[in-house]
């Protein structure tokens, strides 16, 4: 069994993951930590017999990645949160227009250029639409190599799935580490036939894919056709991951490498015997709230732990809807916190009096 | 029983290989384990570190700010990293390149002087094999044989001298520890 485990970075794991998913086209400008991402497609993808192009910009990649995703094929691109915020327009118009396509955002700190260490501060951009208009992404945040592996896998099904743009939101860590997993094999789910594709009308009717749409009353019936879309998402989309919380009193609330660093600290919490439980959402758009108010409802406290200055504390605020206490401890600008620290904030919170 | 190692030297110097090589080891051995590197600016010059993480079982966080094992390669990294090792933690550090340096009291040091033999072995740039036998006859965090087996894997496109100047490091360093076991360290 052990044979089978690949032992990759974070960054390659998601290419091939992508490349055996079936994306056979990826444009892509370099910046780091998300480097080894074009590399291995650069190499891989000819003997896939895909395309890969470094395109001149982030913005050329994202609209290259339109036009094939327009043209039926299974497309991607990946950056690091300022050439993530260059992509923005065309992820916009990628929702308008309905089109599939896989972005990968491998966080470096921020804002501006920031620095080129992990961070967790592209969360709002993520899940809030960080383009124009009344849209969202479906979001996975992997916090090891296997998710990111699957998770890639499942991103380009969901994406064609329900016609969006889909983002994985990794970080510095999550890209740059190493650790072995189980390349899962893909298997293709019953997915609607993309009969909308522009490929050449030759016998058939012409098809347009856009997102102006200026007759009266359109653009509205749009919106209201997205918000089902986004309606369904929310009801079957959710996943999220869970270590003792049932008896916990305090539950840690985190997500990717983060959850993975308070792991550690609530793992030697729990071997003191203190009730502290780790709360993990998977996917950040849909966000796990109906699990997290029911928790609230049970009396639990939480603390919301991440590498930003506060971004999902918001959203675990609004589920919680004031039925119980939520605190928040975050580091901004790209610092990665340790084990260590966690367990010395997590632990005061827990001994800290209601 | 989780065992967290930061290796740490110049640029250049194979920190990153050696980490690489000591968690391909584990995993071939059917433990968990995590490689996380520096990386970015670092890798123009100056130091490069990495932090390998070893476990009977899930490892949660990849990074640690204080080690059980730290393995220096050079002065600039055993002033950085050295207030981060754990009480009586293990202190690897390349006597060639760290020469009298301040050991603090509740560590436990194993000074090898890994150039001098990598030198001896045929290139100075093995050193970082050399550090890795003196840690694996140290302290059984991995077997020889799975080391070994590293080895010939990954460095195979630099030839069969790569791969022997490798093995045979490994192996001074080994055996520099048994030599040595018992006396001044």
């Amino acid at each position: 069994m052990r044979k089978k485990l690949l032992f990759k970075k974070g960054n390659e794991a998601i290419a091939e993951a992508a490349i055996l998913a079936g994306c056979r086209f990826y444009a892509g400008y370099p910046i780091t930590p998300q480097n080894e991402i074009p590399e291995y497609m650069a190499r891989r993808m000819p003997e896939a017999g895909g395309v890969f192009i470094q395109a001149e910009s982030e913005i050329a990649s994202i609209n290259m990645v339109y036009g094939a995703s327009a043209a039926g094929v299974r497309a991607m691109t990946s950056s690091s949160s300022p050439g993530i915020s260059l992509m923005q327009e065309a992820i916009s118009f990628l929702a308008g227009a309905e089109l599939p396509a896989v972005i990968v955002n491998i966080q470096r700190g921020g804002p501006g250029l920031g620095n080129i260490t992990a961070s967790q501060g592209d969360y709002f951009q993520a899940v809030k639409g960080g383009g124009h208009g009344d849209y969202r992404c479906l979001v996975y945040s992997p916090f090891n190599l296997q998710e990111s592996w699957d998770l890639t896998m499942l991103a380009f099904d969901k994406a064609d799935e329900y016609r969006i743009p889909v983002m994985l939101l990794g970080d510095g860590v999550i890209g740059q580490m190493m650790e072995p997993f189980r390349p899962t094999k893909y298997v293709r789910p019953r997915l609607p036939k993309k009969d909308w594709i522009v490929n050449g009308c030759k016998g058939r009717a012409p098809r347009v894919i856009r997102s102006l749409c200026m007759g009266p009353g359109e653009l509205e019936q749009k919106n209201y056709d997205l918000c089902k879309k986004y309606d369904a998402i929310r009801k079957k989309e959710v996943i999220f991951d869970e270590h003792n919380v049932d008896d916990a009193g305090l539950v840690v609330v985190a997500f990717g490498v983060a959850a993975r660093i308070a792991l550690s600290a609530v793992k030697e919490l729990r071997e003191q015997g203190r009730k502290v439980g780790l709360f993990r959402p998977v996917t950040l758009f849909p966000f796990p709230e109906k699990r997290i108010a029911e928790m609230a409802r049970k009396g639990k406290r939480f603390m919301v732990v991440e590498m930003n200055a506060g971004q999902m504390v918001e959203d675990v605020r609004l589920a919680v809807s004031g039925a119980s206490g939520v605190t928040f401890y975050g580091r901004p600008g790209g610092v990665v916190f340790t084990p260590e620290e966690l367990y010395k904030k997590i632990k005061a919170e827990y001994s800290r009096k209601k | 029983m989780e065992t967290r190692i930061i290796i740490a030297g110049s640029g250049g110097q194979g920190i990153l290989f050696l980490g690489k090589v000591l968690s391909f080891a584990g995993m071939l051995e059917g433990k968990e384990v995590t490689w996380f590197p520096s990386y970015g600016a670092e890798m123009r010059g100056g130091t490069a570190n990495c932090t390998v993480i070893l476990s009977g079982s899930m490892i949660g966080s990849p990074v640690v700010l204080s080690p059980d094992i730290l393995v220096i390669m050079n002065k600039a990294s055993f002033d950085k990293f050295q207030p981060r090792l754990k009480k009586h933690g293990l202190l690897f550090y390349d006597r060639s390149l760290v020469p009298a340096p301040r050991v603090r009291p509740d560590v436990r040091p194993v000074p090898v002087p890994a150039t001098e033999i990598a030198s001896s072995a045929g290139n100075t740039r093995s050193a970082n094999m050399v550090m890795m036998g003196a840690v694996l006859a140290e302290t059984g965090l991995v077997k020889r044989s799975s080391a070994l087996k590293v080895i010939e894997g990954p460095s195979k496109s630099t030839g069969g001298n790569g791969i022997r100047l490798n093995t045979n490091s490994m192996l001074k360093g080994m055996q520099y520890i048994e030599d040595t076991k018992g006396s001044h360290r």
